[in-house]
């Protein structure tokens, strides 16, 4: 059978679900900080409370009776995309990207009516997306138009980086591509493609898909050793400042790379998954390991970036 | 860092106050910790016999009352046409039958079942009773005077002398005095007198020896003596301290063992057999209200009884979805719903439960499927399921029925909520992120529910968690402990083992 010794894991320093859950999640996120990031629209408030930069929110939809006429109020949006405010996993959300006459095109170029939309509204107030099946509001925000770095590496949907940051320091990253297996979404499970980076430099490291090597991407075919993600550091940056922010310990920090406006924070998540570690070919453990021992965490997130690009490197730690 | 040594002494704590309990209920109940264990129980039989003289009749019988080694577990009369009840006077138990007239041959019967006991002491007496007085014929006196005088130089105490009284009458080559006091009267007789005589307050009681499968038995005599306050049991047959095991003490001090009035020819006969009694049942007809009875959950009606039966078994559920989804990391959908599925099979049967439960989330499935068409409100869209579900649990019941399976009504133990909720989850799953991974769920779910359900329906299980509810403390602390685990699951050794074998590559 393919299994591995978890003597050999543990050699690796593979961060393993119990253990992110008792010694990272259970230690470093306090329970009262979780609304924060499990709502969306909490999360841009208080983004733009910090001076970190998101897509511009357009309106919320928060009562059914609103659904009736929303078509006037998607009337002068070109291409945007409808989230639910505390849905997870990348559940319901819904990118247009354009019109054809009364029908919306979606990211994957299918059409959809004004009817599906207000279906899709509809469950997402009810509260089909959200953790528990709780009521929810959607928040309709600006399309991303990503960077040109990225032409040709995602097909359909949006290319985003996930940076893990411990404690304000951002320790691991992974840029993950959406592919046509994964219908469009980020997700490595859903069969996205998961590019590691180079702390130090944004270089991409290597590519994985459904947990296996990949040199070039599965849809376009364009390879995927030489990705190297513009303008890194300001990007660390925004994922340090999110510690300040969120006041969690452990969190995954959701960036995408917008053309015009630069680095914009998605979402963050109190509960990032692992498969960052795969996409890297390392564990996550000696590093969170290592930023658990500083004595003097650095106050300023510039700092802060500073030791983790010394520290990280990927002949490092 | 939190320290953990609040955390392990409560866990310490759980698992020591849950075996201790235990213990002592096994020790003090005598509950047997495995299930089906039997016990020796012997069913005595008393046979009344007279003839009745067309008078009212009243015929008294000596009950036994606490004797030593054996405990009375149910005892009944029965007797046609007699009125029956046991009086209770000076410490002695007599069963008395009455009838205000009576003729001809008359049978009463008093049964009653024994078990063996761990008292084998008789209890202590308040009075010292006094020697009774011995009168002798003339030549008897004296050799009388002689045997004591030869068993006092050999003893230092009651106990001592009456074992050496009984080895000089029990000699099978007696001297010319024992020989003299044993030609006219039994050695019993003559050793009741001796011991009285020689100061020591002494009785012939009346024993009943146990042999399985014997009818008409008479009672055979033994003899007490009072010393260190109490009345200590002599065998006369053996001349040894104490009795022997088999040997039930019916009847004690000199009074009658039958009185009957207005009756004659009057005798009493014995039967016996043994039987073997399941050691629960029996630990709760003797132990009722004792000591630490009240915790264990025979008090309560049999209707909650049942209830709990299933309740307390969910702790063992519980504990496997925590194994299996910690250690594990098999997925399931919904934390706890394997458990509630696998308290259905335990009404429903396995193999009939797994087929209803599959067929019932299937056809909700395809239900479900022309429901998201209708674009309906979230609870709406779930309550209609609920119903449906109802609907399809009745159908199926029906024509289980009528294919003549008994089982059609046991479907009804399915959780009705749960199921619509895992019939919502699975639609969407399924839409999501395919029918794999609905099949993956929904099969680590069911396999997570099969394993509970062989756990729970063990008999071991069912015994200890129903008997010993305090086992259950083991297993939360289990529960605890497994909460604190930080090392891999097994399905981590799968999901990152192409990290490994890269790296050796």
């Amino acid at each position: 059978m393919n299994w591995v010794s978890p003597f050999r894991l543990a050699k690796a320093g593979i961060l393993g679900m119990n253990c992110r859950n008792v010694d990272f999640i259970g230690r470093y996120n306090l329970r009262r900080f979780y609304p924060l990031v499990d709502d969306k629209l909490k999360t841009k408030l208080l983004a733009e409370e910090y001076g970190v930069a998101t897509p511009t929110l357009r309106f919320v939809v928060k009562t059914q009776h609103e659904i009736g006429h929303i078509e006037d109020r998607l009337m002068d949006l070109n291409g945007f995309a409808i989230k639910p405010s505390r849905g997870s996993g990348g559940k319901g959300i819904l990118v247009i990207i354009g019109r054809k006459g009364n029908q919306f095109i979606k990211s994957s170029g299918t059409e959809v009516s004004i009817e599906d939309i207000r279906r899709h509204l509809t469950n997402t107030l009810a509260g089909l997306y959200s953790l528990r099946g709780a009521p929810d509001v959607a928040i309709i925000e600006d399309l991303i138009e990503f960077d040109d770095t990225f032409k040709g590496y995602s097909h359909e949907g949006v290319p985003d980086i996930r940076i893990i940051v411990f404690r304000g320091y951002p320790v691991m990253a992974m840029l993950r591509l959406a592919t046509h297996a994964s219908d469009g979404k980020a997700n490595l499970h859903q069969g996205a493609v998961g590019v590691g980076l180079d702390i130090a430099t944004g270089q991409g490291l290597k590519a994985v898909q459904f947990s296996n090597p990949i040199t070039l991407h599965p849809d376009t075919k364009m390879p995927l050793g030489d990705l190297k993600i513009p303008d890194w550091k300001n990007m660390l940056l925004l994922a340090s400042r999110c510690y300040e922010m969120s006041n969690l310990g452990y969190i995954g920090t959701d960036i995408v790379l917008d053309k015009s406006r630069g680095a914009q924070l998605l979402e963050l998540n109190a509960r990032p998954g692992l498969s960052i570690q795969v996409a890297n070919g390392k564990g996550l453990l000696p590093r969170l390991r290592h930023i658990e021992k500083i004595r003097k965490p650095h106050r300023l997130a510039d700092d802060r970036v500073e030791y983790a690009m010394a520290t990280f490197h990927s002949q490092g730690i | 860092m939190v320290s953990r040594v609040p955390f392990y002494t409560i866990v310490t704590l759980l698992i020591f106050t849950g075996l201790c309990t235990a213990l002592l209920r096994h020790v003090q109940l005598g509950i047997p910790f495995l299930p089906g264990q039997q016990e020796k129980v012997w069913l005595i039989e008393a046979r009344v016999d007279f003839n009745a003289q067309n008078a009212p009749v009243l015929a008294s019988l000596d009950l036994p009352d606490n004797p030593p080694g054996y405990a009375i577990l149910n005892e009944l009369a029965a007797s046609p046409g007699y009125g029956f009840s046991i009086i209770e006077n000076d410490g002695r138990r007599r069963g008395e039958w009455s009838k205000n007239s009576a003729d001809g041959a008359q049978t009463l019967y008093y049964k009653a079942q024994l078990i063996r006991s761990k008292n084998l002491d008789t209890e202590l007496v308040d009075v010292t009773p006094n020697p009774q007085p011995v009168f002798w014929d003339g030549p008897e006196a004296t050799a009388a005077e002689y045997v004591i005088e030869m068993a006092q130089s050999k003893s230092s105490s009651p106990e001592s002398f009456t074992r050496e009284l009984m080895r000089l009458l029990l000699n099978p080559e007696p001297g010319q005095n024992t020989g003299l006091l044993l030609a006219n009267q039994p050695p019993v007789i003559v050793m009741d007198k001796l011991l009285n005589q020689a100061g020591i307050p002494a009785r012939i009681s009346m024993g009943l020896q146990l042999e399985d499968a014997r009818r008409r038995q008479s009672l055979v005599p033994v003899i007490e003596i009072f010393a260190k306050d109490r009345w200590l049991v002599f065998d006369p047959s053996t001349g040894q301290q104490g009795l022997s095991e088999d040997i039930l003490l019916w009847q004690r001090g000199s009074n009658s063992l039958l009185d009957v009035v207005g009756g004659v020819n009057s005798r009493v006969s014995f039967s016996m057999i043994e039987q073997t009694l399941p050691a629960l049942e029996l630990a709760q007809t003797q132990f009722a209200g004792q000591g630490f009875a009240w915790l264990g959950v025979h008090t309560l009606p049999i209707e909650e009884q049942s209830m709990f039966k299933l309740l307390f078994l969910l702790p063992l559920g519980a504990m496997v979805v925590v194994f299996m989804r910690i250690i594990v990391g098999l997925k399931t959908s919904g934390t706890f719903m394997p458990i509630l599925i696998a308290l259905a099979f335990l009404q429903t049967s396995l193999v009939l439960g797994l087929i209803s439960f599959i067929s019932i989330v299937a056809m909700g499935l395809v239900i479900r499927t022309y429901l998201s068409r209708l674009n309906l409100l979230l609870v709406s869209r779930i309550a209609t399921l609920v119903v449906l579900v109802v609907f399809l649990v009745s159908f199926l019941s029906l024509v289980g029925y009528q294919l003549g399976f008994s089982t059609g009504m046991t479907i009804t133990f399915f959780p009705m909520i749960i199921i619509a909720w895992t019939i919502e989850r699975m639609s969407i799953l399924w839409e999501e992120e395919g029918p794999r991974e609905v099949v993956t769920q929904g099969g680590g779910s069911l396999f997570v529910a099969v394993l509970a359900y062989l756990l729970m329906q063990l008999p071991l299980s069912g015994h200890l968690s129903f008997n010993f509810p305090e086992l259950n403390l083991i297993i939360l602390a289990i529960i605890m402990l497994m909460g604190q685990y930080t090392g891999y699951k097994l399905s981590e050794l799968r999901r990152f083992r192409a990290m490994i074998e890269e790296d050796k590559a």
